[in-house]
């Protein structure tokens, strides 16, 4: 546990000592802002919630998500330093979990700063602060499992611009899985999927959450898509060293 | 020669690899001992990256084991780690971080803590003369300072072997010479293998070498062994000889 959180300290002071950090949360405050008072209309509905910003917010992830996940292992790859972290004394499993933690840490971090919206609502207003909560933790659930996505993909290359189209167009995937354009096509096409697909969607999962529900059945389904990726990216890196 | 094979901390047993049809490492074995400092050549190609990758746990062999103080790479993996240090091909190390953060990481990865850790850091940077950099990003560092810091990360934890893959490529006359003296200083103690180009080098630090051409072993004597091997008695004439030999 002490090897992953110092695998995790250094990928998170990483993040902090290139532009990265502050380009990144600047372009997620914005983007989150915009959307929810423009396309969201938060002030105008007149309502004391957040629920506009809860509806954006994981398409916003779906587009920033891999830009961190991007250089997680590509970035070691083409710098050489992976050979560096995987002779040192650290488990694949340390290595993986400790990088996965870092960005995880780093979305919580963005997110957590997003807190003047929840001030807004709270001066404006007395919106149910529970669903709030809920939905910030559903959230970050949401870019959890993005993240381990991108993770993942980020191993398979050292190409950083792959990892990022790779990481978008798969998260996407889970992302509107259960859509009908997705679920009608299955259902003519291959009738079984269809209904496994619809269970497989991040955003409606996501959904309970927005509205202050949290399931049991929802918290399982995100460890469990979760650790699956996380197990992928160690296979990746295994598989790597063997090729 | 008996005292010799008891105190083998290297072991590497029929070790090959191959890329698809193409064979890098074609059943390679040696042992080296205490005491002995490994020069391991060959033209680029050859397999000495890859050899030494394979002994390192980075890349997976396809045959053949290859064993770190008895620890078997490839099953008995951490604790076959925890008695090397490796500075891979090219020296790598996070060029964003300071050469303090840097040491410090790999430190605390390496298990150290408390009064230890700095005490440890210290040591390295002591004997890599780091001081003055300590505070500077390794991407602003000279190719000199930055291979002192990839070593300085492999002497960290004192490892009784070593696994050095072109220690002196890149520094200037005077970093070369320092780089030896400071191996030769350690070499009593520990089991050390380093590949080079430079063939001097052999001469002035190595006990023995091996040459290894397309993938196999084709010498493996001690330096002024090799140089009988040409009627010019230098080491350049019996590498050309023997390696070109191999790839034609």
């Amino acid at each position: 546990m002490r090897t992953t959180l110092t695998v995790a300290r250094r990928e998170l002071a990483g993040y902090f000592a290139t532009p990265v950090a502050t380009v990144f949360i600047v372009i997620f405050l914005v983007l989150q802002g915009a959307l929810t008072f423009n396309l969201g209309n938060l002030f105008t509905r007149n309502q004391a919630d957040l629920a506009p910003f809860f509806t954006f917010i994981p398409w916003v992830f779906l587009l920033l998500v891999p830009a961190i996940t991007m250089r997680l292992w590509a970035e070691e790859r083409r710098l050489g330093t992976i050979e560096l972290l995987l002779t040192l004394p650290i488990t694949q499993t340390q290595a993986v979990l400790g990088k996965f933690l870092a960005a995880w840490a780093f979305c919580a971090i963005a997110l957590l700063l997003t807190f003047p919206f929840v001030i807004a609502v709270n001066l404006l207003g007395s919106p149910d602060n529970g669903v709030i909560a809920a939905g910030y933790i559903g959230a970050l659930l949401v870019a959890g499992a993005f993240l381990s996505v991108g993770a993942a993909l980020s191993a398979a290359t050292k190409n950083q611009v792959i990892a990022f189209v790779l990481g978008v167009a798969v998260c996407f995937v889970f992302a509107v899985a259960s859509n009908p354009i997705v679920t009608d096509f299955l259902s003519h096409a291959a009738p079984s999927l269809a209904e496994a697909t619809r269970r497989i969607s991040v955003i409606d999962r996501f959904q309970d959450f927005s509205r202050g529900i949290i399931g049991l059945r929802d918290v399982i389904f995100f460890a469990t898509f979760i650790g699956f990726w996380l197990f992928v990216n160690t296979l990746v890196v295994d598989a790597r060293k063997a090729a | 020669m008996a005292a010799d094979e008891a105190a083998a901390l290297i072991e590497i047993a029929e070790l090959t690899k191959r890329f698809g049809r193409f064979t890098a490492v074609d059943h390679v074995s040696f042992r080296v001992a205490r005491g002995e400092v490994l020069g391991f050549l060959g033209p680029n190609g050859a397999g000495k990256s890859t050899t030494m990758k394979m002994l390192a746990g980075f890349v997976t062999p396809t045959e053949g084991t290859a064993r770190i103080c008895g620890h078997a790479v490839q099953t008995d993996s951490l604790a076959a780690r925890r008695t090397l240090g490796f500075l891979p091909e090219g020296a790598p190390t996070y060029p964003d971080m300071t050469v303090a953060a840097f040491l410090r990481f790999v430190a605390k990865v390496r298990g150290y803590a408390g009064d230890e850790l700095p005490r440890a850091i210290e040591r390295v940077v002591t004997l890599t003369h780091l001081d003055t950099v300590w505070l500077q990003p390794i991407e602003t560092l000279s190719k000199g300072f930055k291979r002192r810091v990839g070593l300085a990360q492999a002497l960290l934890h004192d490892p009784p072997v070593l696994v050095l893959d072109e220690p002196t490529d890149g520094l200037d006359p005077n970093q070369k010479h320092e780089m030896r003296a400071l191996l030769a200083t350690m070499a009593p103690h520990k089991a050390i293998v380093i590949s080079t180009h430079i063939l001097e080098e052999v001469d002035a630090i190595c006990t023995r070498a091996i040459i290894i051409a397309a993938g196999r072993i084709v010498a493996d004597a001690t330096p002024a062994e090799l140089r009988a091997k040409h009627p010019s008695g230098r080491l350049d004439d019996v590498f050309r000889q023997l390696t070109e030999r191999e790839a034609a």
